[in-house]
């Protein structure tokens, strides 16, 4: 029995229970619903083994939007909590479970892999290339993604949730002051998913500079596939850092080693750098891409080329070149001096002149444009003036006399909500309306759609301005309650309402779906929204092979000059083409990660050592395994051409 | 597979070209890798707590050998290769086997230092200097074990299939990551053991 004790939560509440039963109610309702639709076979060849770019894509997505609901819970029960002054609903410590979940699952179980969703599925389509450089690789990515958010997500119903927050500082993180598994679950998960992303971007590096179609030179690139470049520059740049503080943390935690700690040398702010070393260009891995994909829309919804093509690549270069030099404007507080407060306040007030120029582009494109106010362009219309206001804040934030008024304060948390909800997710939402006709060949209703914009945006607006009043008033982030005399509870009232607004818009994403699933219609071309690049320029459904003639280039929207201006795309004979099989090995190595990182965790050292035994074995297998793929011949793509002509 | 005649084999297929840009871009990754982990010997060499410091612990004899093996083992593995050029596979294995063994005489050493260290008291839980000292080491070590197995199974591939541009592309690749050790330990060696002893 003493085995199993470690597996118990060291704080249960009804909340947790109900979760258990919650989980184990799905699972059993996955499993059942599987057997009776005789579904298992399909789910294992279609899916669980695809190395197919445009599938793995969509199994990003699929597994962002889930995470975001999770997140979004997380955001409701600490709004909740907050609502009113001296709340008994969460107490302290489940307080601190939450934001530090929340946290964690946003950024590296949400964000990531939503914008790891279009990278995939949106980047070989536009440099009209079959697939990625290293298919069997890209599905050991999203494996060994989902496996690690699956760790992350089990925590709290086994063995106890993180509880330091998201940034884990030593020494609350180290073995005296969280002494549940938690933080571990928050090394070991992050640990596996961060070599997945790595391996995302050596992929897509490979991918973007070796695969594009002819013709297509790095200044004729669209937008998006630049942004997805210098966005992955930085993930091969920044994540082996977290690599190496994940390592030594886990380390300390389990090994006793002093890394991070306040005794034999140990330096705990040590672990402070590398985490934002990591932790700042990390948020511009995020929001690069998603500047990318705003650039498409509002360059299609205008009519218009992107304003400034030139000066929008400058400014991402620059912007990236920046991210790596401004890390320690998350603790100006802390005592490193003058001279390097000034410094690193300088550097992060210069990136808002790249942000400045990008934000003035997209403007002039908009100028004099033919503008359709869709679902897409919405979100970029709000995006523009929300995230304004969000980059003049971090400007605040920036002057490091000022901050120590606002650090750690409701003031940050507002900013960087303000930056990352209209920055990303509006991204990530504009996105999914965006690609959503390509990806399943119907689009999502545009008024429920718009709704749907417009209740978020009114309960962002709710949900966190009246925060930079409390946060300049002094509400500090992270405390899990407020005596009424400090005059907190209307603003933090109101935000409560605002989040839940927001929580009806996200639900209204799901009866969109539902109901554009029912009474969409089918017959939609594969152009719908009279796009410009070249993902457009194939069918839709995309063929598993996506352009059966290789695309040729002559601009930075090809299939708009193929359009207009009668350039010809597919000059060449069809010939038959050589595709990549599809491959069980990365569901089954990354499954024994799982299994590898759970034992890591609860310290279970002989299954640790049988599942490293099972990894090597798998790459074993792999390098001694003769496979050339095979190939699709010319009859058999003159076929599916046909069909899929007749479809449209 | 269309085969470019033009190229060296490791070259010749379009794959191979990608594989060895990609190995390319991992080698930066792990560049970043070792230079977080110099960074963190560094902020961290001075921080001894109660234990020993580099000058205690660090003996000149045992560190010039295997600097001195695996700077061989990295020109072997470049004759290997000039071998795979020319087509001649058994020079080609050989190379590569004498690669592995002073790989392996290397990581004797080293491991024959650390149990060293260990007796004298310096153990990973010591000080944070002894913690980012055998954490750096180990990986660089836990690197060359991983090349070990790698070689080993790229000269059994090679004796089964022959040359073959698939075969050829693999062991070139393996080149680079065993160049790139010797590299990462001769950082190893002037920054950390001679500037500790000085």
């Amino acid at each position: 029995m003493e085995f199993f004790e470690r597996f118990a939560v060291p704080h249960p509440s009804p909340a947790i229970y109900a979760s258990m039963v919650a989980i184990g109610l799905t699972v059993i309702a996955i499993i059942a619903g599987l057997t009776y639709f005789k579904k298992w076979g399909y789910l294992w060849r279609e899916w669980l083994t695809t190395v197919d770019h445009k599938r793995i894509g969509i199994m990003y997505m699929l597994s962002a939007l889930l995470m975001l609901f999770r997140g979004g819970v997380d955001a409701i029960m600490m709004r909740a909590q907050l609502a009113t002054p001296d709340s008994k609903l969460l107490d302290a410590q489940h307080y601190n479970e939450v934001f530090s979940t929340h946290g964690v699952v946003m950024i590296m179980f949400m964000a990531m892999p939503f914008i790891f969703a279009f990278m995939n599925y949106v980047v070989p389509l536009q440099i009209g290339a079959r697939d990625v450089a290293f298919p069997r690789l890209n599905a050991i990515s999203f494996w060994l993604f989902f496996m690690g958010a699956m760790l992350f997500n089990i925590s709290f119903v086994v063995g106890g949730s993180p509880d330091a927050g998201w940034t884990s500082y030593f020494p609350l993180a180290g073995n005296d002051f969280s002494t549940s598994v938690g933080t571990n679950y928050y090394m070991i998960a992050i640990q596996i998913s961060g070599i997945g992303s790595l391996m995302t971007g050596i992929n897509m590096i490979t991918t973007i500079m070796k695969m594009r179609a002819p013709g297509m030179t790095l200044m004729k690139m669209p937008m998006f596939t630049w942004s997805t470049l210098v966005a992955n520059l930085i993930i091969v740049t920044v994540f082996p850092v977290i690599t190496v503080a994940l390592a030594m943390g886990t380390m300390d935690r389990l090994f006793g080693t002093h890394f991070f700690t306040t005794t034999n040398g140990g330096m705990d702010m040590l672990w402070a750098n590398l985490f934002w070393v990591w932790g700042h260009p990390e948020v511009y891995i995020l929001i690069l891409p998603a500047f990318g994909i705003y650039s498409e829309i509002i360059s299609t919804f205008s009519g218009r080329n992107l304003y400034g093509y030139k000066s929008m690549v400058a400014s991402m270069v620059v912007i990236s070149a920046l991210s790596c030099v401004v890390w320690a404007h998350h603790f100006f507080t802390m005592g490193q001096g003058a001279l390097s407060n000034s410094f690193f306040s300088i550097t992060t007030m210069a990136i808002a002149v790249p942000t400045g120029v990008k934000i003035f582009n997209w403007l002039f494109t908009l100028w004099k444009g033919k503008i359709r106010f869709t679902v897409p362009m919405l979100y970029s219309l709000g995006f523009i003036p929300l995230f304004t206001i969000g980059g003049v804040t971090g400007v605040m934030l920036a002057m490091s006399a000022a901050d120590y008024q606002y650090h750690n304060t409701m003031f940050l948390v507002a900013h960087f909500h303000n930056t990352i909800i209209p920055g990303v997710v509006y991204a990530m939402l504009a996105g999914l309306t965006y690609y959503w006709p390509k990806m399943f060949g119907f689009m999502l209703n545009e008024r429920i759609g718009k709704w749907t914009f417009w209740l978020m945006s009114i309960g962002f607006v709710l949900a966190f301005f009246p925060m930079y009043i409390t946060g300049l008033d002094g509400q500090a982030r992270r405390m899990y309650t407020y005596s009424e005399a400090t005059g907190f509870g209307p603003l933090n009232m109101l935000s409560f309402v605002g989040a839940g607004i927001m929580a009806i818009a996200f639900a209204l994403i799901v009866y969109n779906v539902y109901y554009s699933v029912r009474y969409a219609s089918r017959n939609i071309g594969s152009d719908p929204w009279d796009a410009r690049t070249l993902e457009w320029a194939t069918h839709t459904p995309v063929p598993e092979y996506n352009f059966a003639v290789e695309p040729q280039v002559h601009s930075s929207q090809p299939f708009w000059d193929a359009k207009k201006n009668k350039h010809v795309l597919f000059p060449n004979e069809i010939e038959k083409i050589h595709m990549p099989n599809n491959s069980g090995l990365p569901f089954i190595m990354c499954s024994i990660f799982f299994v590898w990182g759970f034992s890591f965790v609860f310290a279970i050292w002989p299954l640790l050592i049988i599942a490293t035994l099972g990894i090597f074995a798998c790459m074993a297998y792999r390098s001694f395994e003769n496979d050339h793929g095979r190939y699709i011949s010319a009859e058999e793509i003159h076929e599916t051409e046909d069909k899929l002509r007749g479809a449209n | 597979m269309h085969v470019d005649h033009t190229q060296p084999l490791e070259y010749s297929s379009g794959q191979g070209r990608l594989n060895i840009y990609g190995f390319w871009v991992f080698l930066g990754a792990e560049i970043m890798l070792f230079a977080t982990l110099f960074t963190v010997f560094f902020v961290l060499e001075n921080r001894t707590g109660s234990g020993p410091n580099g000058a205690e612990i660090f003996e000149i004899a045992p560190v010039l050998a295997e600097t001195f093996i695996l700077l061989t083992s990295s020109f072997v593995i470049g004759l290997g290769i000039h071998a795979m050029r020319i087509g001649n596979k058994k020079a080609m294995m050989t190379f590569f086997a004498i690669t592995l063994v002073l790989g392996l005489a290397f990581l004797g050493l080293e491991i024959d230092e650390f149990v060293t260290y260990i007796h004298e008291g310096a153990t990973l839980q010591t000080s944070a200097f002894t913690a980012a000292l055998m954490t750096t080491l180990g990986t660089h070590g836990a690197h060359v074990t991983f090349g070990l197995f790698w070689g080993i199974s790229i000269i059994m591939q090679v004796k089964k299939r022959g040359l073959t541009p698939e075969t050829a592309n693999k062991s070139f690749i393996f080149s680079l990551y065993w160049h790139f050790l010797d590299v990462v330990w001769i950082f190893i060696f002037s920054f950390i053991y001679l500037k500790g002893m000085m």
